[in-house]
C-alpha cells in the first residue's frame, strides 16, 4: 500500500517505522529539515520536506495514488486541512489526529465534509484505556475482542498470588475456569508458554477467555477484590480531563491536582463532580494532606515524565494499590521496571495501535501489541478464501510462534483443541510474534514445521487441562 | 455622571407613565365617577415636566452602568411621586405622603395600603391602583424600552439595574425585542387570568383588576377584604395558580414558546421554587390541622396553598387571617417572605437564585477548610457563575440585612410591638404587603407616622430595584463629572 504520513513527531515516527517494516511504501512529509534528515538516516521511507497542506507537496508525495494519508502533525486545524486537501487530490482514505476536546465533541457533525475516514484522539483513547484498567485492579492492560465477548487481561504476578510458582498445567487442574494463558513476558522477553512452564513472581501474564471467566479468574488472583472508589489524578492535561469525565460517569470520586491556576478553574468548570486542587503533584506534603494513602487508584498524567515518575514513587511509598504513570518518551522502558512502576501508559503506543489496525484493513478487527513491537494479539474474521477454513487445527501447518487462542462463533466462544476447526464467519484471536495481515500468513505451504504446530496444540491442551 | 442622558431618559420614562395613565383615564370616561379631571391634570403635569427633559441633546449618548443605576433609582422615585398625584387630586387620599406611600406600594408591587375603606372609591382610581402593580411588576423602564425608541447606546445597563435577580441577560439579540417578548408573555398571562376569572363568575372589571394585581404579584384589590370577598374555592384556586406562575422567571416561558420544555423543567431555580412552595404548604397544613385550626384537609389545603403562594410570590392577597394561625405557621410564612420568587419574575424578596448561589458559595467555603487548595466553581444550571457574581450575591445578603435593620430602627420610633415593627419592614422591603399584628391581613399601615410612611415607601422602592441603585444615589462619586 502507498501511505503518506504528514507530521513526524513521536507518533508519526513510530507509525512510519511499523508500516515500512510491514512492507508498505511510506512517504513522510514534515516541515522541519532536522526531522526529515533523521527519518532519512534511520528509516526505509521517502522523506519530503514541505507543507502538508500544499497541493504541490502532496502531489510530489503521490497523493493522487495514495491508499492512505495519515496526518499526525501538532495542530488539529492543519491535520483537518491536510486531510481535506488530500481527499480532494484523490487519496483513498484519510485519518487525522484531533486532540482538542472542543473539536472532538463537534466532529461527528463535520467528519464527512472534511473527508475524514478516521479520527484519532490519542488523549481520549488513552483515557479510555486507563479507565478500563482502573476498574479491574491488578490488571496492566485489558483489551476486549469480538465486541466485548472475549477479553484479554495482562497482569503482573505478585508473590502473594496463588498462581505464583505454579506450572500452567497445574493451574488448569486447580481452577476449572476455561481461560487460556496465551503469553508471558519475563525480563523483556515474550514467551508463548507450554504446560510445563512455571509462572514466577514478576512475570507479566496475558490471559484470554470469555469476559465473565476472565473476571472470575481475576478474583482468584487477588483474594480481596477492592473496587476502585476514589482516584487521584496528577496533572490537568487533556487525558486527565477525558479520564475524569469517564470516571465521573462511573460514579468514581476523582481528585485532580494541577499546578496552573487558570487551568484548575477551567477544569473545575468542566468537571462538576471532580475535586480540583491547585497545587504541585510532586509535593509530598500536599499529597499527604489530600489523603494519598486512602486512594484506590493513582494516575500521574502531567506533561513531564520526570514529574510523573516522582509522583508515582510517592504514591508507591504510600502503598497505593493501583498506580499508573504516563510516559511520553520511549527511552524510559528500561527505567520503569527497577522503579517499580507497574503500569505505564504510552499515549503514542495506544494510537499507533489504533492507526495500524485501521491501515491493515477491514479483516483485522482488533489489534493489540505486547511488549512494544515484539508480539501482537490480533483478531481476524475467516472468509471462504482462507486456507484454514474447515480443516481441524491438528492437521494445519502453522508458522512458528503463532497461537490460535480463541474462536468466536455466532453465540459461542470456543477455546480450541486439535479437533476444532475454523468456520466461515468465525472471529479468530491469535497471539503471534510476526506481523500478520491475513490467515494466509500463518499457514506454512510446505510441510516441515508440523512439529512446531503440534507443540502449540499441546500447549493449548495443557493450559486448558485436556 | 452624564446628567444629560439621565435626564433625557427620565423624560422618556415620564412620557411612558403618561401613556400608562391613558388606561385609568378611559375607565374614568366610561364610569364617570368624577375622577377624570385628576388623571388629565396629572398627565398634563407629566408632559410639562417631560418635554423640556426630552429637548436636552446629550453629546455622549452612551449609558454606562452608573447612568443606568441613576436612571433606575431616580426613575422609580419620580414615577412613584407622579403616580401618587391622581390619588391626591381626586381626593381619594387627602395627604400627599399617604398618596406617595400608596403609589410606591402600587408600582413596587407591594400591596401595602393606608386605606381601610376602598370599595367606595371611584372606578378609575381603583383601576389605577391595580394597574400600577401591572406596570411596576415587569418594570416601567423595561416598558419604556419596549414602547419607545432606544434610549441610547447601552440601554442594557438600565435593564440590568432594574430587572430582579443576580444574572440578567437578553433572550434575543435585540434588547427592544427582548423587552417586547417579555411584555408579550406578561400580557398573555394577564389576559388568560382575566378569562379564567370571568369564567369562574367574576365581572370583567373585577377580573381585570385582580389579574393586574396577581400577575404583577402586587396584592391590591377593589374589595375591602381582598379575595376573601368572593369566598369561592374556584377563584382562590385560579389566583393561586397565577400567583405561582408569576413568581417564575419569565424568560423560562420563552423556552416553552420555543418548544424547549426540557430546559424549562431542568431549571434549578424553578425546581427549588416549587419545592419550597410545596414543602411550606405541607408543613403549614399539618400545623393547622394538628392544632385544630381547620378540621378538613380540603379547607386546610385551600387556605394554606393560597396564603403560601401569596406570601412566597410576595403578592399579598389574603383569604384567611394568618395572624390567628399558630406561631410555627406564622414564622414559616415570614421566612418565605424573605426568599421571594425567582429572578426575572415579578416577585420580590431576596430571590431563589441568590439563595442557591449563596448557599453553594457557603458550602464551598466550608469545603475549602478541608481542602485548602481546592478550586471550586459555583454553578447554576450546570453553568459557571463567575466569582464576581458570587461575591455580589454574598454582599447583597449583607447589604440587605443592613437595610433591613436600619428600617426596623426607624420604624421602632412609632413604639409599636416588636411583631408589628419587624414584620412591617419585612413586608415592605420584600414587596409582600401585609405583615402580622397591626399590619396583618386584616389591618393596614394608616396608623404609622409620616416619617415611617416615607421610610416604608423608600424601603419598598429599595426592595423593588434590589437596593443598589437607591443606595448608590447617596454615594458622592456617582454625581461627580469625571
Amino acid at each position: 500500500m502507498k501511505i503518506i504520513i504528514i507530521g513526524v513527531g513521536k507518533v508519526g515516527y513510530a507509525l512510519s517505522q511499523s508500516l515500512s517494516a510491514e512492507g508498505h511504501d511510506v512517504t513522510v512529509i514534515d516541515n522541519n529539515p532536522k526531522v526529515i534528515e533523521r527519518v532519512d538516516n534511520t528509516l526505509d521511507v521517502m522523506p519530503i520536506k514541505g507543507n502538508g497542506f500544499s497541493t504541490s507537496t502532496l502531489l510530489d508525495a503521490g497523493c493522487n495514488e495514495a491508499d492512505f494519508v495519515i496526518t499526525v502533525s501538532g495542530k488539529d486545524e492543519i491535520n483537518m486541512l491536510c486531510c481535506l486537501t488530500a481527499k480532494k487530490l484523490g487519496a483513498k482514505h484519510t485519518a487525522a489526529r484531533i486532540r482538542d476536546p472542543q473539536y472532538a465533541r463537534e466532529l461527528l457533525l463535520i467528519k464527512e465534509d472534511l473527508g475524514l475516514d478516521m479520527v484519532i484522539n490519542p488523549e481520549e483513547a488513552s483515557a479510555d484505556e486507563i479507565a478500563r484498567l482502573l476498574t479491574i485492579p491488578g490488571a496492566i492492560k485489558i483489551q476486549n475482542f469480538a465486541k466485548g465477548r472475549v477479553r484479554m487481561m495482562d497482569f503482573i504476578v505478585r508473590e502473594d498470588m496463588p498462581i505464583a510458582g505454579m506450572q500452567l498445567k497445574s493451574i488448569a487442574a486447580t481452577y476449572s475456569i476455561p481461560i487460556l494463558i496465551g503469553a508471558v513476558t519475563r525480563q523483556n522477553e515474550l514467551i508463548i508458554p507450554n504446560g510445563d512452564f512455571r509462572i514466577e513472581a514478576g512475570d507479566s501474564v496475558f490471559i484470554i477467555g470469555k469476559t465473565a471467566d476472565v473476571f472470575s479468574f481475576s478474583k482468584i488472583l487477588s483474594p480481596t477484590p477492592t473496587k476502585v472508589r476514589n482516584v487521584m489524578i496528577i496533572g490537568g492535561s487533556k487525558i486527565a480531563y477525558y479520564l475524569a469525565r469517564l470516571l465521573e460517569q462511573m460514579h468514581i470520586r476523582v481528585k485532580l491536582i494541577e499546578k496552573d491556576e487558570a487551568m484548575c478553574e477551567q477544569l473545575a468548570e468542566d468537571l462538576p463532580q471532580t475535586l480540583v486542587i491547585n497545587g504541585d503533584g510532586t509535593d509530598a506534603a500536599l499529597l499527604q494532606s489530600e489523603q494519598l494513602a486512602n486512594v484506590d487508584g493513582f494516575v500521574s498524567l502531567t506533561g513531564s515524565d520526570e514529574e510523573n515518575i516522582i509522583a508515582s514513587i510517592l504514591a508507591k511509598q504510600a502503598s497505593v494499590q493501583c498506580i499508573m504513570t504516563k510516559m511520553s518518551k520511549n527511552h524510559c522502558d528500561q527505567l520503569t521496571g527497577p522503579l517499580g512502576l507497574d503500569i505505564v501508559i504510552k499515549p503514542q503506543e495506544i494510537i499507533t495501535n489504533q492507526i495500524l489496525k485501521f491501515v491493515r484493513g477491514q479483516s483485522i478487527e482488533t489489534l493489540h501489541r505486547i511488549l512494544g513491537d515484539e508480539g501482537e494479539i490480533i483478531e481476524l474474521i475467516a472468509t471462504a478464501d482462507d486456507p484454514i477454513v474447515g480443516i481441524p487445527l491438528s492437521k494445519l501447518h502453522l508458522v512458528p510462534d503463532v497461537l490460535i487462542t480463541t474462536i468466536v462463533r455466532k453465540n459461542a466462544v470456543v477455546i480450541p483443541t486439535g479437533n476444532d476447526s475454523v468456520q466461515i464467519g468465525d472471529r479468530v484471536l491469535m497471539i503471534t510474534k510476526n506481523h500478520i495481515n491475513s490467515f494466509k500468513d500463518i499457514v506454512v505451504s510446505t510441510g516441515g514445521i508440523a512439529s512446531e504446530f503440534k507443540n502449540s496444540i499441546k500447549k493449548l491442551g495443557n493450559v486448558i487441562g485436556m | 455622571m452624564n446628567l444629560k442622558i439621565v435626564l433625557r431618559s427620565l423624560g422618556m420614562l415620564l412620557v411612558c407613565e403618561c401613556l400608562t395613565l391613558l388606561v385609568p383615564t378611559i375607565t374614568a370616561l366610561i364610569y364617570k365617577d368624577g375622577d377624570l379631571s385628576s388623571f388629565i391634570f396629572t398627565m398634563f403635569i407629566l408632559l410639562a415636566c417631560a418635554i423640556p427633559m426630552l429637548l436636552i441633546k446629550p453629546k455622549d449618548k452612551n449609558i454606562y452602568p452608573k447612568e443606568g443605576f441613576a436612571i433606575v433609582a431616580i426613575g422609580w422615585l419620580l414615577i412613584s411621586f407622579f403616580g401618587a398625584l391622581p390619588f391626591y387630586f381626586s381626593g381619594a387620599i387627602p395627604s400627599l405622603i399617604d398618596a406617595f406611600f400608596e403609589s410606591s406600594s402600587g408600582f413596587t408591587t407591594t400591596g401595602s395600603t393606608i386605606l381601610s375603606e376602598i370599595e367606595s372609591l371611584p372606578h378609575g382610581i381603583l383601576l389605577w391602583r391595580c394597574f400600577t402593580h401591572w406596570v411596576g411588576g415587569m418594570g416601567i423602564l423595561l416598558l419604556t424600552i419596549a414602547l419607545l425608541p432606544s434610549m441610547g447606546m447601552g440601554s442594557m445597563q438600565v435593564m440590568k439595574a432594574e430587572s430582579p435577580g443576580p444574572i440578567v441577560g437578553k433572550i434575543v439579540p435585540k434588547l427592544g425585542s427582548t423587552a417586547k417578548i417579555l411584555y408579550g408573555i406578561y400580557l398573555c398571562l394577564t389576559l388568560l387570568e382575566v378569562v379564567c376569572l370571568m369564567l369562574a363568575g367574576m365581572n370583567f372589571y373585577d377580573a381585570l383588576l385582580h389579574s393586574f394585581s396577581t400577575v404583577g404579584t402586587g396584592g391590591f384589590s377593589n374589595r375591602n377584604i381582598s379575595v376573601g370577598y368572593y369566598d369561592s374555592a374556584l377563584i382562590d384556586g385560579i389566583i393561586t395558580v397565577f400567583m405561582i406562575l408569576s413568581g417564575i422567571n419569565f424568560s423560562l416561558y420563552y423556552f416553552i414558546l420555543k418548544g424547549n420544555l426540557k430546559s424549562f423543567w431542568k431549571d434549578q431555580e424553578l425546581r427549588l421554587y416549587l419545592f419550597i412552595l410545596s414543602a411550606a404548604t405541607i408543613l403549614i397544613m399539618f400545623n393547622l390541622l394538628y392544632t385544630g385550626y381547620y378540621d378538613s384537609v380540603g379547607t386546610a389545603f385551600r387556605y394554606t396553598s393560597f396564603q403560601v403562594a401569596s406570601v412566597m410570590t410576595t403578592t399579598g392577597y389574603m383569604t384567611a387571617d394568618y395572624n390567628l394561625w399558630p406561631m410555627f405557621s406564622k414564622i414559616l410564612l415570614l421566612l418565605i417572605m424573605f426568599i421571594g420568587g425567582c429572578a426575572g419574575s415579578t416577585a420580590g424578596g431576596i430571590k431563589i437564585s441568590r439563595i442557591l448561589i449563596g448557599f453553594r458559595s457557603i458550602l464551598y467555603s466550608f469545603k475549602r477548610i478541608i481542602h485548602p487548595k481546592a478550586c471550586y466553581v459555583v454553578r447554576l444550571n450546570d453553568k459557571k457563575v463567575d466569582s464576581q457574581t458570587v461575591m455580589s450575591v454574598t454582599n447583597y445578603f449583607f447589604v440587605y440585612m443592613f437595610v433591613f435593620f436600619t428600617g426596623v430602627l426607624i420604624i421602632s420610633i412609632n413604639n409599636f410591638d416588636a411583631a408589628t415593627t419587624i414584620t412591617s419592614v419585612i413586608a415592605t422591603l420584600n414587596n409582600v404587603g401585609p405583615g402580622i399584628e397591626i399590619v396583618g391581613p386584616a389591618g393596614n399601615f394608616s396608623t404609622f407616622s409620616d416619617l415611617s410612611k416615607f421610610t416604608f415607601s423608600l424601603l419598598m422602592i429599595i426592595g423593588r430595584v434590589e437596593i443598589y441603585p437607591i443606595l448608590l444615589l447617596v454615594l458622592p462619586e456617582l454625581w461627580k463629572k469625571n
